[in-house]
């Protein structure tokens, strides 16, 4: 009797027709029944007469039918793509708060995009840093190499010499510049895709490589996929594979550091997709409960595999806002900026160095590639659409920002390429005379039993002896 | 072992424990839902707030996902967390923070980074606790890689494996069987508690000690059957021999990974014969193990097929609790069937 339909006419309230839903809440059938079928024989004219006939009813609600809604984009492959949604304020329009403002004062900085480089190539506004010359180039130096890092293992999985990988192509500037904003003995909970955070230390590439290629020298022992990279040295928190799992892990390892009374802070990572998990939320609740100092990044590349960043949002304003519930100030920065994503860095990191607690950091940028080498994005966006990206690439902003500063020319540029190249060609080199996934010369298979606990429990030790290694 | 002793519930046995690590190491935190200020809703951590301040024991909000991940956090950095799960029928949301986290930290990072870390958290039916309040998940925690699993069956072990715990270098999950918080259960539930204080494991010494992961404990010697068991179902072995009359050797396993198997082989090819008791859920239980561990190792000395006494494969019901409870009764019908099989 779930949702029976009637038309009635209240006595009380004469001339006024209501539609109602019914549902029934005692085990009558056969007075239910009854009902029913009065109701439908006297067609829409029912009176309630009596308190006991209403107490077997209760009224729900309008019957007005429901709609269920999938969020989708509105470009697909086939149409041109339209950023005209995206509102992009000019670079230098938005103010730079002190970092120990009230977190309701700086709702704003949720809602606009912070931007330094103008389309004139200068650097503009509050957020503007006194940068030397050697900080500028090494910026574009690493942003270049791990362009160069990315194009050569790209085709390194293509040549079929390791199993999968992940390229950051049009992201560069966010994991290379955040780097910069930290300092030795802080802690990245990075994802996959940013890799940035190793190249910006001078991590060595060819380590990076052995990684990728499993080989006898991969740091990991050949345990984990591609790019998961592991380096407590360099700060840098084995990566999971797994979502959202290592935000709350940040902000543990920050409280940790608060609870120690260190003076280490933590970066978490997560991407616009996997602000959905409920990790995402945990990390969130405790941060803000702790004031952890952690500075918590949201990667927004506008695609989550093949789902549009509609279906993790719905039509909330920005994933920076989901900080504002929490009251934990919360920055949208141009992660195609090299100087924006710099000078916020520095802003976040410097108000959980000084104890003030958390920052969320929304990088708006666009994933020009693939998800990963399983990945074919010309399946669900339309193949333009990157280059019709309005924030463009950031290496070429930040190339031609130097260039129109006087301090960087079109023919060091080619030359730096070719020097990047060689370094990349070089460490591969090493890293394939070791071997790769293909070449066989990976871990012993006896080593897969090790790390699995500090000691090796006698269960693991008669295995390794059944599987004879 | 030296020092005085005392009398302790298994609640004062733990909150003995952590006192003492968190004494003899600054780096040991420990935080859960009302852990901090109220000192948990079954008192294990009563006065720690009070003793090492709120950066060392805290409250924690409602989410077990948060919990663990934080303290996963923690251990990297090197602190030495012991968190409390309220009960572990709430655990569940956290289990991908410690199955493909905390399991798997040390191994995938090739060492670099490693996850001492201990979740502790009440188990088990016998305070009609409902299918919330009731559960035994020892087996989806034993099926992971990377972790260690204990329980305890009475205050000097669960003081012993506590700290032993706090000290690995790994990730454990501590299991406490809330029957036994306050007394033994002498396997009759409509008998009285026994209360730890008239109890022979109920007196633990005052200062450190430890009992190591890994080790089964012969709570009762015997020739004619070996009994399985751990946590409540330990009490309930000792009513059904003493019901049946039946000669049996009670193992205590205390330790469900590592386990101790070389102690459960000597036992059965020493009698024979063997029930497994425990009272999770009987499909893929961690009797499944024991059973077919049992069945690997001593086929030629088995005299009769292993048996499994463990709970049915329903939810934990309210009302019917004792009919789930694997009481001596259905143990002990069990040990009858096997002693008589040929």
């Amino acid at each position: 009797m779930l949702g029976q339909c009637a038309t009635v006419h209240d006595r009380k309230r004469p001339g006024i027709r209501t539609v109602y839903n019914a549902i029934h809440i005692r085990s009558e059938p056969v007075n239910a029944r009854a009902t029913t079928h009065a109701w439908y024989k006297t067609g829409s004219r029912i009176f309630l007469q009596a308190k006991s006939y209403l107490s077997k009813w209760v009224i729900m609600s309008d019957a007005i039918p429901l709609s269920f809604r999938v969020p989708a984009p509105e470009i697909r492959p086939g149409d041109a793509p339209d950023f005209s949604g995206v509102d992009i304020p000019r670079a230098g329009s938005v103010r730079r708060p002190p970092v120990d403002s009230d977190p309701e004062e700086l709702r704003d900085l949720a809602f606009t995009i912070i931007r330094v480089m103008s389309r004139d190539g200068d650097a503009v506004g509050d957020w503007t840093l006194d940068l030397d010359e050697e900080d500028l180039r090494l910026g574009l130096t690493h942003m270049m190499r791990l362009r160069a890092f990315d194009a050569r293992m790209l085709m390194a999985q293509r040549q079929g010499k390791t199993s999968f990988y992940m390229q950051h192509l049009g992201e560069e500037a966010i994991s290379c510049a955040f780097q910069r904003a930290l300092q030795p003995g802080d802690m990245n909970f990075p994802t996959y895709r940013q890799a940035g955070l190793l190249i910006a230390q001078d991590y060595p590439m060819f380590l990076m490589m052995c990684q990728i290629y499993s080989n006898e020298k991969d740091p990991n022992h050949g345990r984990q996929l591609p790019i998961m990279y592991s380096s407590k040295e360099h700060g840098f928190f084995s990566i999971s594979g797994n979502l959202a799992t290592q935000y709350p892990q940040a902000v543990g390892w920050a409280m940790a550091s608060a609870i120690s009374r260190d003076s280490k802070i933590a970066a978490g990572w997560v991407g616009d997709g996997s602000t959905a998990e409920s990790d995402f939320h945990a990390a969130m609740v405790f941060a803000s409960t702790y004031k952890a100092p952690v500075v918590l990044n949201i990667v927004n590349n506008q695609w989550a595999i093949s789902t549009f960043q509609g279906i993790a949002k719905g039509d909330a304003g920005t994933f920076a806002a989901r900080g504002h519930g929490f009251g934990i100030p919360a920055l949208r920065v141009d992660g195609n900026d090299y100087l924006a994503v710099l000078a916020v860095a520095r802003w976040a990191a410097e108000r959980a160095r000084r104890n003030l607690g958390p920052t969320l950091v929304e990088y708006v940028t666009y994933r020009a590639g693939g998800h990963s080498t399983s990945d074919d994005p010309s399946a669900y966006r339309p193949r333009e659409e990157g280059d019709a990206w309005p924030l463009g690439d950031p290496v070429l902003r930040f190339k031609n920002f130097l260039i129109k500063q006087g301090l960087w020319s079109e023919a060091r540029q080619a030359q730096l390429q070719a020097e990047i190249e060689d370094e990349v060609i070089t460490a591969q080199k090493e890293a394939e005379a070791i071997g790769t996934l293909s070449s066989g010369n990976t871990p012993s298979a006896r080593d897969m039993f090790e790390d699995v606990y500090a000691e090796m429990p006698p269960h693991l030790v008669r295995q390794r002896q059944e599987a004879g290694f | 072992m030296t020092g005085s002793t005392t009398t302790m519930t298994m609640i004062e046995a733990i909150q003995n424990a952590h006192d003492i690590a968190m004494q003899r190491d600054e780096r040991v935190v420990v935080y859960g839902e009302d852990v901090g200020f109220f000192g948990g809703v079954f008192r294990c951590t009563a006065g720690l707030q009070e003793k090492y301040g709120p950066q060392r024991c805290f409250d924690a909000p409602i989410n077990e996902s948060g919990i663990v991940g934080t303290a996963i956090g923690m251990a990297a950095y090197g602190l030495l967390p012991c968190i409390e799960i309220q009960f572990s029928d709430y655990v569940y949301p956290a289990y991908d923070q410690i199955v493909s986290e905390a399991a798997r930290l040390r191994h995938r990072s090739g060492g670099d980074f490693t996850c001492p870390l201990v979740i502790r958290m009440p188990v088990g039916g016998g305070i009609f606790g409902g299918q919330t309040h009731s559960q035994s998940p020892e087996a989806v925690f034993t099926h992971v890689s990377g972790l260690k699993t204990v329980m305890p069956s009475n205050p000097y072990d669960a003081k012993g494996l506590l700290i032993a715990s706090i000290e690995d270098p790994d990730p454990v999950i501590f299991l406490e069987p809330k029957r036994l918080y306050n007394g033994p259960f002498d396997g009759h539930y409509e008998k009285p508690v026994v209360p730890w204080r008239d109890h022979d494991s109920g007196t633990v010494p005052q200062d450190y000690y430890t009992v190591p992961l890994g080790k089964a404990a012969v709570r009762r010697e015997g020739a004619a059957l070996t009994i399985l068991a751990y946590g409540t179902m330990v009490y309930v072995a000792e009513a059904a021999t003493a019901d049946t009359g039946i000669d049996a050797e009670i193992i205590d396993l205390r330790s469900l990974l590592p386990l101790d198997l070389d102690t459960i082989t000597a036992s059965v090819a020493k009698t024979g014969r063997c029930v497994v008791v425990h009272e999770a859920t009987r499909t893929s239980g961690f009797g499944a193990e024991l059973s077919a561990l049992v069945q690997e190792e001593c086929f030629y000395h088995l005299e009769a097929p292993v048996t499994r006494v463990t709970g049915w494969d329903t939810p934990y019901p309210h009302a019917q609790e004792w009919d789930y409870f694997p009481s001596p009764e259905r143990l002990g019908r069990a040990m009858r069937d096997v002693m008589e099989a040929v």
